[in-house]
């Protein structure tokens, strides 16, 4: 323990320590939990496949939808003053601090069948009850506010210093919007993404309460895990640990990103 | 500072060890109870009565799911009395040979439809539900009620498409009474308990598909355990549970 002082009391250290056993011993108990001699029959069954498929694909979605409505979200939120901003700002991010339970039943009351716009909606020939729709309608309302929080920032960060110049040397707003705001922070945006797909991908609550659960159709993998609990624990946990695995794979690639953005 | 701080962290280790350490069986004057959800409100009054006639002792309800209450049990939560909402799960324990007598039968269950209160769609049987545009939630098979909805259909015949098949009967009561479905299999007790919001329609391969609810001591339980559940076998448990919309247990 010679060289380099890091200023850093043992008794702190220790704190550190115990805090980051909590973090990492559930995860190391969940990884020797697992059947390795059932793991591939387990996640590659067919309902496994099926929840997988539908959660990539479902996920997938939900990011795009934030993507498309985030980035224009966070622009208006770093790049525009007006009254009320402030608390608008609040509401759109309250989703990340709301139990998904929440969301959910928020939702059933938004474009439920009994609904505020579910009536409307059923008119127009739509009904998202227990649809593949409402998995993504609830994995966005819940992804979207990471992306407009993250991009939101990166602007922030970027400064308006690009784009004025850009402005004096004669290009109108859309050609400094493409040109120079969006490339400036696309690592911003794809990080922002990647977040919101991670939230998307581990959404749980405001789909059981607002899509309901069906096989290829609206049951998602956190949903095939929570049920498949019920009988066979080792499903459970094999299932458990492909989650895990790209969740790892999710913060490897934000970190890049972060690494790659660092002047 | 560092002085606040250091005082700060033995002051949570040391919540931390004191709430691990509260696991002795009945002698700090708890009765721990693991019941299914199902059972909260007869338990309830149950417990009530226990409490009434045994100064002292206060009886701790745990009421969850029945796989998740075993799955506890398993992995050594100190429970004293289990009672799951089907047999199945009862054996799951035994097999573990953690209980302490063997289980007895208290009570039964039958499937109802639950449709919105003044049934508008006019829903009359099982057949009914397979029309097309009636939007059905079961239970999914591998829970308790699953099971039965399962059996009532083997037994009608009548095969159902679910648009949903949710992991408790509260989840199927809770797709009916919002709105999202038009009907949904639960227990006649959960449309009891849901009050005006949802009606129940009886029909005929429900008789078929009754649920059981076993009880027992579990693990080395003293006579509060077993008083508990001379109680609920008893006369005036027995009351309770009927007024609840509960069966008697087959003699």
């Amino acid at each position: 323990m010679t060289g380099v002082y890091s200023g850093m009391p043992r008794w702190l250290l220790a704190v550190a320590a115990a805090g980051a056993l909590f973090l990492i011993v559930p995860l190391t108990a969940l990884v020797l939990r697992v059947d390795w001699s059932r793991f591939a029959e387990l996640v590659t069954s067919d309902s496994s496949r099926a929840a997988l498929l539908l959660s990539l694909q479902t996920s997938g979605t939900s990011t795009l939808l934030c993507v498309l409505f985030g980035v224009p979200m966070a622009y208006a939120l770093a790049r525009t003053r007006f009254r009320g901003q402030r608390v608008l700002r609040a509401l759109v991010l309250l989703p990340l601090v709301l139990p998904p339970v929440v969301g959910g039943i928020a939702l059933l009351y938004t474009f439920g069948r009994q609904g505020l716009l579910g009536e409307s909606l059923r008119v127009l020939g739509v009904d998202i009850a227990f649809s593949t729709a409402a998995v993504v309608l609830a994995q966005t309302f819940v992804a979207l506010p990471f992306l407009v929080l993250s991009l939101e920032g990166a602007l922030r960060t970027a400064g308006t210093r690009y784009e004025a110049v850009a402005a004096t040397l004669g290009a109108g707003p859309t050609t400094v919007l493409r040109r120079v705001s969006l490339p400036l922070v696309r690592p911003g945006i794809v990080s922002g993404a990647v977040l919101s797909f991670a939230r998307a991908l581990g959404e749980f609550g405001a789909t059981l309460t607002f899509a309901g659960s069906l096989q290829g159709v609206t049951r998602t993998l956190p949903l095939e895990i929570y049920l498949q609990r019920e009988t066979d624990p080792d499903a459970a946990v094999a299932l458990s640990l492909v989650l895990v695995a790209v969740a790892v794979l999710v913060v490897a690639v934000a970190h890049r990103i972060h690494e790659g953005n660092a002047p | 500072m560092t002085r606040r701080l250091r005082r700060l962290v033995s002051a949570v280790v040391v919540f931390a060890l004191a709430s691990c350490s509260n696991t002795d069986p009945a002698t700090d004057g708890v009765l721990n109870v693991y019941a299914a959800a199902s059972l909260q409100a007869p338990f309830e009054e149950i417990a009530a009565e226990f409490e009434a006639a045994h100064p002292g002792l206060s009886v701790q309800l745990n009421l969850a799911g029945s796989s998740d209450l075993a799955t506890q049990i398993i992995a050594g939560a100190p429970a004293e009395v289990f009672a799951p909402a089907n047999a199945a799960t009862m054996e799951q324990v035994a097999a573990e040979g953690l209980l302490a007598s063997p289980s007895k039968t208290f009570a039964t269950n039958v499937l109802t439809i639950a449709v919105a209160a003044g049934n508008p769609l006019g829903i009359e049987s099982l057949e009914s539900l397979t029309e097309p545009g009636i939007a059905t939630v079961l239970c999914a098979p591998q829970v308790p009620c699953g099971a039965a909805a399962a059996a009532a259909q083997e037994v009608s015949g009548v095969w159902l498409e679910p648009v949903s098949e949710e992991g408790s009967v509260t989840d199927v009561l809770g797709k009916v009474s919002s709105g999202q479905a038009d009907a949904g299999l639960v227990y006649v007790t959960d449309v009891d308990a849901a009050g005006g919001g949802v009606d129940g329609v009886p029909f005929d391969a429900a008789a078929q598909a009754v649920n059981t609810y076993p009880i027992a001591a579990v693990g080395s339980s003293g006579d509060p355990a077993s008083d508990f559940i001379d109680l609920v076998l008893g006369e005036s448990g027995q009351e309770i549970l009927s007024s609840h919309g509960f069966g008697k247990p087959a003699q």
